[in-house]
């Protein structure tokens, strides 16, 4: 059953759960790429690293094992101290 | 010509015995009949389906049956009711004659509104439409706990969920409108309802009870001299501490014997929690936003106990500020966290204020006067040394006061080898430590353990910063 809550805040800013802001400009941010492990996601990938590298900005690449399954805690918390944004390739 | 309502439910003796009244009552009077539990009941006559039960909770039915008058003149207005069946009453009421139908009295059953936790639920669902906060709803699969942390309210801990029924419960503690404003909470000075209060109590584990302690708290916080805002935005450690004193600190059971600055007393740890919480959430006071201090201290989360007023020789803070003994008052200080004073060989009152005053001159700084205050938490045991001396509070904090003037060449910048300290020109100067009315005395603590505390202030205490303030609890 739908549970129903009262909210505590005074309510300044919208219902749910915003999404954090998005950065103004990727210039000095370090960016994750998140390969998922689905067929041609790593194509995809190396031209997003392609692009971003022609205007220095710095990558990191990760896999996750398998597509199956959820990222390993180990792997979030290392993509989440070693970069300020990430693009996922999500399908193939 | 007068209405009336009777209200009935068949699982009760005295309902189902007037029964055989019910269609005489139809052909003689204007009457509406309605049923708690079976709108087959009274047989053979009209009857209101009641089994939601708004009716008799919108008429707060406490019995049934109950004959309710109505005059519609001028809309409908009650003008008198009677519960169970006695005869005299109905012919009064209703003006017929019962003297061959029945017994002369029989009492009636509890109406179903009483049924065990129906009140509340019924208050939720006929009594909080005017209950003015957003609803937020958490769907199948979302856990509740994880919800409440998601959208920022928590302080780190976990949170009780704030349901419709919670709240409507917590509402019960206080007598005020959940509508009345108590004012603006710093830093977004937003406005700051009972209701809201009652939500962030729910959310800290507060009983209902507690919630004229957690109001005059709030309202505490909001005054003036407190300087929430700067308490809240200062880099320095300080939090508001919540001292409570009079009759209501014993009857919600606040523990201000053994552990009292300590966790475990659940009216201590959520009432301070609570007070956190609305300026959190209600406010939007947050670390590393508005809350920019570099440490803080572990008292941020909830800071909150009460003075042990039992068998003191000495009269309670709040009494000292001007209440009565019997009122029940909350004072804010805003504190830093507990510096322990260990002396287990003082037995005269002139030793132990020395190892008083040597730790009190530490707080803050060494080298530091005049910024911030302190409370002093003496224990029995300490305080036992004071009562067989004789010496009144007024007393001792004079002894402290004399103890505590320092030599201005000590507190010079480099002093000490020490480069933090005031200017120059008091190098010839006896500065105090503490401003005029900056240490204050509160007893708490167990009956073993000749140990007292220093909870030192804010380094900007007094009239540029924060005041120490006592607010009267009210229902």
């Amino acid at each position: 059953m739908t549970m129903v809550l009262m909210d505590p805040t005074a309510e300044l800013n919208p219902d749910g759960r915003m999404p954090l802001p998005k950065p103004k400009s990727l210039n000095g941010l370090t960016v994750g790429l998140l390969n998922i492990s689905k067929p041609r996601g790593d194509i995809f990938l190396d031209r997003i690293d392609d692009l971003l590298g022609q205007k220095g900005i710095q990558t990191k690449r990760y896999s996750k094992p398998t597509f199956t399954r959820i990222a390993p805690t180990e792997l979030k918390q290392q993509i989440a101290t070693e970069c300020d944004v990430v693009i996922e390739a999500l399908a193939d | 010509m007068s209405q009336y309502v009777l209200v009935v439910k068949e699982d009760c003796e005295t309902c189902r015995l007037l029964a055989s009244l019910t269609k005489r009552l139809i052909d003689e009077l204007d009457i509406t009949i309605y049923s708690q539990d079976n709108p087959e009941f009274p047989a053979g006559v009209p009857v209101i389906d009641d089994t939601e039960l708004e009716y008799s909770f919108n008429h707060r039915l406490e019995t049934v049956p109950t004959l309710l008058k109505f005059e519609n003149e001028s809309g409908l207005t009650e003008l008198e009711r009677t519960e169970g069946w006695d005869r005299n009453e109905w012919q009064r009421l209703t003006g017929l004659n019962f003297l061959e139908d029945l017994p002369a009295f029989r009492p009636g059953c509890g109406s179903k509104t009483l049924d065990p936790g129906m009140l509340d639920q019924l208050a939720v669902k006929f009594g909080s439409a005017d209950l003015e906060a957003r609803r937020l709803a958490i769907e199948d699969g979302e856990d509740e706990i994880e919800a409440c942390y998601d959208r920022g309210w928590s302080d780190g801990l976990p949170l009780v969920p704030p349901t419709e029924l919670r709240v409507v419960k917590m509402l019960q503690g206080t007598r005020r409108a959940p509508s009345e404003i108590i004012g603006n909470v710093p830093p977004d000075y937003a406005p700051c309802s009972v209701l809201k209060v009652a939500v962030n109590a729910v959310m800290a584990g507060c009983k209902p009870e507690y919630m004229p302690v957690v109001l005059a708290a709030v309202e505490a916080a909001l005054l003036d001299e407190f300087c929430m805002h700067g308490l809240l935005a200062t880099t320095y450690f300080s939090g508001p501490m919540v001292v409570v004193n009079g009759p209501i600190s014993r009857a919600i059971g606040m523990n201000s014997k053994g552990n009292a600055l300590g966790q475990g007393n659940r009216a201590n740890a959520t009432i301070g929690r609570a007070l956190q919480l609305v300026i959190r959430n209600v406010g939007g006071g947050k670390p590393q936003g508005v809350d920019r201090a570099a440490l803080g201290n572990p008292g941020k989360y909830t800071f909150c106990f009460a003075e042990d007023e039992t068998n003191s020789c000495w009269d309670s803070y709040s009494v000292e500020k001007g209440f009565d003994s019997q009122d029940s008052a909350v004072t804010l200080f805003a504190a830093d966290g507990v510096q322990g004073i260990v002396d287990q060989k003082s037995r005269t009152p002139e030793s132990l204020c020395r190892s008083f005053a040597a730790g009190l001159r530490v707080a803050s700084h060494p080298k530091m006067v005049m910024a911030a205050d302190a409370f002093l938490v003496i224990t029995p045991e300490h305080e036992r040394v004071f009562r067989d001396a004789e010496w009144s509070k007024t007393r001792v904090k004079a002894e402290l006061e004399s103890l505590l003037q320092i030599d201005g060449a000590e507190l010079v910048m480099g002093a000490g080898g020490i480069a933090e300290g005031l200017p120059d020109k008091f190098a010839d100067k006896v500065v105090p430590k503490f401003r005029a009315g900056g240490l204050n005395i509160v007893r708490a603590g167990g009956g073993a353990g000749m140990f007292s505390a220093i909870i030192a202030g804010w380094g900007a205490s007094g009239s540029m910063g924060s005041v120490p303030v006592t607010v009267k609890v009210g229902h």
